[in-house]
């Protein structure tokens, strides 16, 4: 069985072999494909219009399948490697192992936020920042540099124990499950670890940084431990909602999948 | 880390440019706009929602900040923009997409996962963050 595991536990050979399948998408131009389909939806995710994949109920079905699609791409290139996960809650700090020169490099230095270590430093040559949106070309991160510290374990608990998928108005004002896991309602947990990172994961460009897989594996399990504990617990809306996409109704960009397909991930993969 | 964050040079750097910002509407805009944006204007930019025609979102502004050229205005209804009232903010004459949430907050493209009270503070935001950079057209 296909299991994601925490990044923390990978061997060096397991890192290796996910940084090296990360940089042959790039080098393909597959990888910039993923950041201009996320930074679309981004942009035309509204709260009064038409949203798929943010600040609505299909925030987290979507990005499961973002994260499947992008993680077949990664095995159409190395069969073995599975998207590991980061447990922010625990690997809380620029020293984790997460930012080694030997995983995802380190913070970004003062001058201008430049990712200098690592496979995915400018100065590389393998990671340049081609889907942008200034004129800046280097990975960017300024880790902590947003104010707030990473969200702890008491929080994510306390979010994990709402017992409603989502409410009406199905969008960044809604109670709910859903609203403050994503982050705009709440204690904020997802957006929250966006803006600790920095640079372009504060973007709308954010899958720019590698971090983006890492942080929203983690977003994906905690979604499978919600479900857990809450068995009965339904995604909503049902159905004949204007705008959102609801439990049979299929998802954009890929139109032949619902999130009703997508809430047993066990089939797929599981997570240790 | 650092103790002087991002959000805190923000945060102080707001109190200054006030005058700054409420001279720059007032000579900077045509004169439909600076009417409309020199209405109300209390000299708080931290959240200046235009008190006067509160039903229509905030007002124009135009002011220097840190070096850079941040300006936002209304836009005409069934322009190309979404979101909201229709609204566009330029940095140095470069549009910086930004989105109102329901709850009135506002993000733009560069801070696109931390909210801001109003289009002025989600420009100078972007300001700090693009650290002298360029905004560019994003293809979508």
């Amino acid at each position: 069985m296909a299991v994601r595991q925490n990044q923390a536990n990978l061997t060096a050979a397991q890192k290796r072999a996910f940084t090296d399948v990360v940089l042959e998408l790039k080098r393909s131009g597959r990888y910039d494909d993923f950041v201009t389909t996320h930074n679309a939806f981004i942009m035309s995710d509204v709260d009064n219009g038409e949203r798929v994949g943010h600040r609505s109920p299909s925030f987290l079905p979507w990005h499961r399948r973002f994260l499947l699609e992008f993680e077949q791409a990664l095995q159409s290139v190395d069969s073995s490697v599975m998207l590991p996960y980061w447990d922010w809650t625990r690997d809380r700090t620029a020293s984790a192992s997460l930012w080694g020169a030997d995983f995802l490099g380190g913070d970004g230095r003062a001058s201008d936020a430049q990712v200098t270590t690592g496979p995915f430093a400018f100065n590389s040559g393998r990671w340049a920042v081609n889907v942008r949106v200034d004129s800046r070309n280097y990975l960017r991160r300024q880790l902590g540099g947003g104010g707030r510290p990473l969200p702890t374990r008491a929080e994510v608990d306390s979010v994990l124990a709402m017992p409603v998928y989502d409410m009406a108005p199905w969008n960044s004002q809604s109670n709910g499950f859903r609203n403050h896991l994503e982050g705009w309602r709440g204690v904020n947990l997802h957006n929250r670890v966006h803006v600790w990172v920095g640079g372009q994961m504060g973007t709308g460009v954010s899958p720019n940084d590698p971090v983006f897989w890492l942080h929203h594996c983690f977003i994906d399990k905690l979604w499978a431990d919600w479900q857990r504990l809450h068995p009965t617990s339904p995604y909503l809306p049902a159905a004949g909602t204007p705008d959102v996409v609801d439990l049979r109704d299929t998802m954009k960009p890929w139109n032949d999948i619902t999130p009703a397909d997508l809430l047993d991930h066990t089939s797929r993969y599981t997570y240790a | 880390m650092s103790e002087l964050t991002r959000r805190s040079v923000l945060r102080g750097a707001v109190t200054g440019v006030a005058a700054a910002a409420f001279t720059g509407v007032a000579l900077g805009l045509p004169v439909a706009l600076a009417a409309r944006g020199t209405g109300n204007d209390t000299g708080n930019d931290i959240d200046n929602t235009a008190g006067s025609v509160p039903h229509t979102g905030p007002e124009a502004f135009d002011e220097t900040y840190r070096g850079r050229r941040i300006h936002g205005a209304p836009q005409a209804a069934g322009g190309h923009h979404h979101g909201g009232p229709g609204y566009a903010v330029f940095v140095d004459g470069k549009e910086l997409h930004v989105m109102q949430n329901a709850d009135s907050s506002w993000i733009s493209v560069v801070n696109h996962y931390e909210t801001f009270a109003t289009p002025r503070a989600a420009a100078r935001a972007a300001v700090l963050e693009l650290q002298g950079a360029a905004l560019v057209p994003v293809a979508v």
